[in-house]
């Protein structure tokens, strides 16, 4: 890893400073991944592609894709699509900028599992929502927003949403705001400022921003267990692959598991990221900033 | 004349665009923080059904899950981990971070690109052959996996973190101690790491909070005897119909009340948006 070619006697130890955390991350990354990649083509029984055939012709597991699908990009287009205009109209700095942010903040450190007992006791049948819709007649029926896919996609929202909107607060304030005043002299309302100068370059933290927030909606597990109902539609892929590894104790399947969802992961991320290739590439910064 | 008409027509839809923005995020955070109050409301509870507020207020809950949950030593394990996550993640973080900011190398993008790699697969697609390779080596269900597993991504966090900071401090310091003799252990301590104090700080509230509230990778590896403090909260959850739930909300404050105090206190020293992810801090013109 270290610089191989570099003449011996003038061998510049600083080098030598990134070799742990390199070999770390090779022993306990890269090592497992490929592990386990070899390990999915050594089936319990059968021939080298016997759990990606399995996987590909049970009912309970390859629908997981689908479902967890079905969950993730409503989600991430969610999202992304709130956190963009309300970023946008946060972006000059004020005393709101700094206390949004650090509320939105709060929902992100307190993890999936503590949202999801609370979206239980608020979101539940008896719970304030509940409650409160029914007191003023907003809604009549029954409410149920837990043990299903809104419940799912609801925790998706909470705990990505914030993700999102700070992600992309932190790409348009880092756009030069002497070029939306450039524009401005000449005449740009924020509407006209927006779609010619902000949106053509922010397309690249757009994409980046879209496939980290899909591929965190795309591995939702808890929530999916606590908030839906983890035997039918919110059954994801990560349950499947969860119940491989520490119910059935079948390594090789859970591993041919994770990687059909890292691989389909990829491919989302790979067309994200091709679609935004087909757009504007260049600085954000005017001149030298 | 139609000009102005134009004008305010569209001045008025967007005052309308603003007032919904405005509206959806309030409606976002009244909720959150409601369902945030709902949860220490049930905790406080004697018993709760179908009313606004309950009947009655108890604070014995929180005794009977913390004998219940064995709470005092699941926090100790947490407290544990998290504190060698942080510590190690440091020791190999911070060199690593040093050689990326201020040498050029072969390899330095593919180098980049493994530390990177950690943070953008999500926990539970590399936890799972992680989790199989540990307990291949009979780490998993110790205390040890869980902290090995918690430092995949905790480590190149540091480094990505670290990495720009170490960019803006000038070179010239490194030459002139260099010029005096020091060597580069102790122009690490003298001159590295009382300049990088803050980053340092900054860094390792980061990754705390952050490894207080991972879950997946601790679910994966944990034994009984290693649980951090999300993993029984997830566990606790998950039997609910075992337990009263306002048990379980206790043990949601108790988790709730550890992850804000560090929040609180990182939010003092860092950025909010750093929690999220790096991003060059760009030098804003006045």
């Amino acid at each position: 890893m270290t610089a191989p070619e570099a003449p011996r006697a003038a061998f510049d130890r600083v080098l030598l400073l990134v070799v742990p955390a390199a070999a770390f991350m090779l022993l306990l990354f890269i090592y497992p991944f490929l592990y386990g990649l070899a390990l999915s083509f050594n089936p319990k029984e059968g021939g080298a592609l016997a759990n990606y055939a399995h996987f590909f012709t049970t009912d309970n597991l390859w629908p997981t894709i689908w479902t967890t699908l079905r969950l993730a990009l409503p989600a991430t287009l969610i999202n992304v699509g709130l956190a963009l205009p309300i970023a946008f109209k946060m972006r000059v700095k004020s005393p709101y900028q700094r206390w949004a942010t650090t509320i939105l903040v709060i929902p992100i450190t307190l993890g999936t599992v503590l949202i999801a007992e609370g979206m239980l006791t608020y979101f539940g049948p008896k719970g304030w929502l509940a409650q409160f819709l029914q007191f003023f007649h907003l809604y009549e029926g029954s409410i149920r927003l837990t043990h299903n896919y809104w419940g799912v996609l609801i925790s998706l929202v909470i705990s990505g949403f914030p993700f999102a909107f700070l992600l992309i607060l932190s790409y348009i304030t880092g756009i030069d705001p002497v070029l939306a005043r450039a524009a401005s002299t000449l005449g740009a309302d924020p509407r006209s400022q927006f779609r010619h100068i902000y949106l053509p370059l922010l397309a690249p933290g757009l994409a980046m921003c879209f496939c980290l927030a899909f591929v965190q909606a795309f591995s939702v597990f808890p929530s999916a267990v606590l908030l839906g109902s983890p035997a039918g539609p919110t059954r994801v892929i990560s349950i499947a692959a969860y119940e491989a590894a520490f119910e059935q104790y079948d390594y090789s399947m859970a591993s041919a598991i994770a990687m059909i969802m890292g691989f389909v992961q990829l491919v989302i991320v790979a067309a994200v990221l091709g679609a935004r290739s087909l757009m504007y590439r260049g600085p954000v910064s005017a001149g030298k900033g | 004349m139609s000009a102005s008409v134009a004008n305010r027509g569209s001045r008025w839809l967007d005052r309308a665009w603003t007032g919904l923005l405005w509206g959806l995020m309030t409606l976002f955070l009244v909720n959150i923080g409601l369902m945030i109050a709902a949860v220490a409301t049930n905790s406080f509870a004697k018993r709760w059904l179908g009313t606004w507020l309950p009947e009655g207020w108890t604070t014995s809950w929180y005794t009977s899950a913390w004998k219940e949950f064995q709470l005092d030593a699941i926090l100790w394990v947490t407290v544990q981990v998290v504190f060698a996550v942080v510590f190690l993640a440091l020791l190999i973080g911070v060199p690593a971070a040093y050689t990326l900011a201020r040498r050029n190398f072969p390899g330095k993008r593919l180098l980049m690109l493994l530390f990177l790699l950690p943070l953008m697969v999500p926990p539970i697609t590399y936890g799972i052959p992680l989790a199989t390779v540990l307990y291949k080596a009979q780490l998993a269900g110790t205390i040890y996996g869980v902290i090995l597993a918690n430092l995949i991504p905790a480590a190149p966090f540091v480094i990505l973190v670290m990495t720009p900071f170490i960019e803006q401090i000038d070179p010239n310091l490194e030459s002139a101690a260099r010029v005096f003799g020091a060597g580069t252990g102790r122009m690490f301590w003298h001159i590295l790491v009382p300049l990088l104090g803050p980053g340092i700080l900054a860094a390792s509230l980061l990754v705390l909070v952050r490894t207080i509230a991972l879950f997946e990778l601790t679910f994966l590896t944990a034994g009984p005897d290693s649980q951090t403090l999300v993993v029984a909260l997830y566990y606790a959850v998950f039997a609910a119909g075992v337990r009263a739930p306002q048990s379980v909300d206790a043990m949601a404050m108790v988790y709730m009340a550890v992850t804000l105090a560090w929040l609180l206190i990182a939010l003092r020293f860092v950025n909010p948006t750093q929690l999220v992810s790096r991003v060059k801090e760009h030098p804003q013109p006045a």
